[in-house]
């Protein structure tokens, strides 16, 4: 589905992302994992085309993304911080945002999930950040497309919420979706994921199986575990 | 003099003196020559109504004309119509009309050569070159005259009332227009222009050339080429006159070339390009006059040395003053000036801090013209600030040391 | 593209920055039609405010507008439109509502006053639309910085800095290039210079319309024959057509490489 070849990034002279070779397909939930500055947020926002490479090709659906926008219509985002417009109702802008993309919505079943009713008439100013966040959620999640990228989805979340939202992912997933996220709390991760990407200092460091990753370092649980892989790294 | 000439003509119009002569198309006399020759010295002409075509008409003879039920006198071949040799000749209620442009004769409906004592009075004159003209003549009333000219070009017209070399006259509520200039004199001394409206003619409202002790008071000038020229001319007195809407490339309200000795009391000057142009004029006084929304209040150009500019008002000009070369010995002191902002602690209504007329804007102008562009700039407002705080460049005593916070009521 | 349009104009119109903007201009339009019911001096005032407001107001609102709304950009960028078509929307949108403020704030006052009845009406058709159309100028070189510029501070100053360049140091410049040039034949060059700078231009079309064209002595009267002619409307229009077009071609390739 996706498929990214010899893909960099830099910025001046500093070099975000050192040459990834990624194929992203099939369904079920992906942990892009890393340290601060591993390059997590950049790879996204190259496969979203936000970002333009330095080098190498990023292929959707076997199309080079390059120049185009049309395919962002099968990708459904939640920026690590969103801002609204702060004049805006939280229904106005719902509605502006579903008017990007074709096809049915479900921001009603969303904004049920997360009790938004009597938020949606308010300005985004007299919003609590919380109550953004899950606006921020039902936009990015309202039009079911087959591929959703989440950066750190349960910042700013109350447990009730995150509860939800997992459930919410997993049955995407049995839906047949394919979910990438990123997020530092690793119980989020591992309660959800199949797959882990690792990425450090700009390169893929593992790809595979959660379990696979467990097992090869040995750990009880996926914190140890990033932890044994750094520390290998750094002797 | 003057009592004589009215003595004079209360007798004429009581049949006192001389007959009456009734001029008429079915009368015996049916035309204004005739009836001069058939005339007696100071007779009373009457014209009763009709046009009359004439060939050009000469009175030699003391005559009062009059022209009654809209008589009309038009040139027949656009020639002069009527030279006055005599003295005493009087006219009123007459209607002139018909004389051409000549580019070799000054023609005038009524031209008065070497005469003494006449009267022209309540008459109108339509598109003539000249409408009247007066040659080395004296003691003349011209007064409630309608004079309508039809100039296109300066080349091609004449001035309304033209004087040359004449003496102790008074034009006295005379309606002037579409002439090349209002009034004319030139070498005319001792006269009196009043209460005249002097309007739309293609050169000058009033022209003064190498005239003297005359005085102009009570007229209006308004939309002409210039309002009013004084030039070569001595102790002239310019009172309670108004120059308005003297729009144009080259348009000022009043223009000073060469003259000494003037008096300007009380005019008002509103909405000219230039309000006074000066040049090289020495020991005049400017009291109590208001100079509004000109472009320019005042322009000095020349040498003009001793000049006193005292308690006028300055409203809303877009430059008070311009001074293209030195000028000393002036005093400018008790004027009020809008762009003034200055403060008045002693509460005494004089300004405790002087104020420069001449704004380095107005000096850069002069230096490039095409800087007019630049006008009303955010750039040319911080220059002339920076200029108000520490004078370089605009002369120094140029300065009215003693602003008035208010308008000067005379 | 129309809802991104839409809603940034109702994200503008509900600021309360416009709205102290348009306040600005009624105040302003209200007293000085209280100070002096002459129309001519009312508008020869607001002239003297709007050209030196608007250029400032559009460009350092344009800047803050475009730096507050980044992220929101950003989520926009995320959707399946190319960049270009929504940065237009968010800027129509700023300057529709830029324009309106001045309609309503300046307009509405001078209508009551019975402007139409005055005959004053051309000058203040032209004082409507060159205010309109400095901010319409400038709230684009806004954007122009601030998507060049992802520092704030950096953005915002030399957003003033442009602001003072052609408003004040522009003038400046064109005085010395005369002075020094005073010999030679200077109208061609003048015009040229006065052309190049929009502020200069929407001051000049606004000054000849005061009569002040008889003031302007010689240069004057080929000034407004020049603007007069059709040659002169061509090329007044041809200035503030690439004044749109130049920074709008900059805007769109530095979009074109930009990463978000």
């Amino acid at each position: 589905m996706i498929e990214i070849k010899q893909l960099q990034k830099k910025y001046h002279k500093l070099v975000v992302l050192k040459g990834i070779d990624l194929d992203i397909s099939g369904r079920g939930v992906i942990a892009l994992l890393g340290p601060n500055g591993s390059g997590k947020t950049t790879l996204i926002k190259c496969i979203l085309g936000m970002v333009l490479p330095s080098g190498g090709q990023i292929f959707f659906n076997g199309e080079n993304i390059k120049g185009k926008n049309e395919y962002r219509n099968d990708i459904d985002y939640l920026p690590q911080i969103a801002q609204f417009p702060e004049n805006l109702s939280a229904i106005e802008i719902i509605e502006l945002m579903k008017s990007f993309k074709q096809g049915e919505t479900r921001e009603k079943a969303l904004i049920q999930l997360f009790g938004l009713e009597r938020e949606l008439e308010k300005k985004m100013m007299n919003l609590s950040g919380g109550n953004r966040q899950k606006i921020n959620l039902v936009i990015a999640l309202m039009h079911d497309s087959p591929v959703i990228i989440l950066d750190e989805p349960s910042t700013g979340l109350d447990p009730l919420s995150i509860t939800r939202l997992k459930s919410f992912l997993r049955n995407e997933s049995n839906r047949g979706k394919l979910i990438l996220l990123t997020t530092h709390i690793m119980s989020l991760a591992e309660g959800m994921a199949e797959k882990v990407i690792f990425l450090l200092d700009g390169r893929i460091r593992f790809n595979g199986m959660m379990t696979e990753l467990l097992d090869m370092q040995g750990g009880q649980d996926l914190e140890s575990s990033i932890a044994q892989l750094l520390d290998n790294e750094t002797v | 003099m003057k009592q004589v000439l009215i003595i004079l003509l209360f007798f004429y119009h009581h049949g006192v003196f001389g007959g009456i002569v009734e001029i008429c198309k079915d009368c015996d006399v049916n035309d204004v020559s005739k009836a001069i020759s058939v005339a007696n010295e100071c007779d009373t002409l009457i014209l009763l109504g009709g046009k009359y075509y004439s060939e050009p008409i000469l009175v030699d003879k003391s005559l009062v004309i009059i022209g009654k039920l809209g008589s009309e006198i038009v040139s027949a071949s656009g020639l002069q119509i009527i030279t006055v040799v005599a003295d005493y000749v009087s006219f009123s209620g007459v209607k002139f009309s018909g004389v051409k442009t000549n580019y070799l004769k000054e023609n005038a409906a009524i031209r008065i050569k070497q005469g003494k004592y006449f009267e022209i009075e309540n008459n109108i004159f339509e598109d003539c070159f000249f409408s009247i003209y007066l040659e080395k003549s004296k003691y003349g009333i011209i007064r409630n005259n309608q004079i309508n000219g039809s100039a296109t070009t300066e080349a091609e017209s004449g001035n309304g009332i033209h004087a040359w070399y004449s003496s102790h006259l008074t034009i006295e509520s005379n309606r002037i227009t579409h002439q090349r200039d209002g009034i004319y004199f030139e070498f005319v001394d001792n006269s009196l222009i009043i209460n005249n409206i002097s309007i739309r003619n293609i050169r000058y409202g009033l022209h003064f050339m190498f005239s003297n002790d005359d005085e102009y008071r009570n007229n209006v000038f308004e939309g002409n080429g210039v309002g009013v020229a004084v030039m070569f001319s001595k102790k002239i007195k310019m009172i309670d006159n108004a120059f308005i809407k003297n729009w144009g490339t080259s348009a000022y309200g009043l223009l000073l070339k060469e003259i000494n000795d003037a008096e300007i009391i009380n005019n008002l000057f509103d909405d000219n390009t230039i309000g006074i142009f000066v040049e090289g004029s020495n020991r005049i006084n400017y009291i109590y006059n208001t100079f509004s929304s000109n472009g320019w209040a005042f322009k000095f150009s020349g040498g003009c040395d001793s000049n006193d500019i005292t308690d006028n008002n300055f409203v809303n000009n877009s430059l008070d003053m311009m001074v293209s070369s030195s000028i000393q010995n002036n005093v400018i002191r008790g004027n009020y000036w809008s762009e003034y902002t200055g403060y008045d602690l002693n509460k005494d209504g004089v300004g405790d801090v002087p104020y420069y007329p001449v704004k380095l804007y107005s000096y850069i102008l002069d230096q490039v013209p095409e800087s007019i562009v630049l006008m009303r700039s955010m750039f040319v407002d911080l220059v002339n600030y920076s200029e108000k705080v520490s004078p370089v460049f605009t002369p120094k005593d140029v300065i009215d040391n003693s602003p008035k916070m208010s308008l000067v009521n005379d | 593209m129309n809802s991104v349009l839409k809603y940034s104009f109702y994200e503008m119109i509900r600021s309360r920055w416009l709205f102290i903007y348009t306040g600005f201009y009624l105040l302003v339009s209200v007293a000085l039609i209280m100070l002096s019911g002459d129309s001519t001096k009312v508008l020869i005032s607001l002239s003297n405010i709007t050209l030196g407001i608007t250029p400032m107001v559009g460009i350092l609102f344009g800047t803050n507008y475009y730096y507050n709304s980044r992220e929101f950009i950003q989520l926009l960028l995320c959707q399946p439109i190319s960049r270009w078509k929504i940065f237009s929307a968010f800027y129509m949108g700023l300057a529709i509502a830029l324009c309106l403020s001045i309609i309503v704030g300046i307009g509405l006052p001078l209508t009551f006053m019975g402007i139409f009845k005055s005959g004053n009406v051309s000058l203040f058709f032209i004082l409507i639309a060159m205010a309109c159309m400095l901010s319409i100028i400038f709230s684009l070189l806004a954007f122009l910085i601030a998507v060049k510029f992802d520092n704030k501070v950096k953005g915002l100053s030399i957003a003033v800095l442009l602001w003072l360049f052609f408003a004040i140091i522009y003038d400046g410049l064109v005085l010395l290039t005369l002075l020094v040039l005073k010999d030679y034949p200077l109208d061609k060059l003048t015009i040229s210079l006065m052309l190049a700078n929009p502020i200069d231009l929407a001051r000049i079309l606004i000054l000849l319309k005061l009569d002040i064209s008889a003031m302007m002595g010689y240069t004057g009267a080929v000034l407004s024959k020049f603007i007069g002619k059709s040659l002169g409307s061509l090329l007044i229009a041809l200035s503030l057509l690439l004044w749109t077009l130049i920074p709008m071609g900059i805007l769109r390739k530095i979009l074109n490489s930009k990463d978000f």
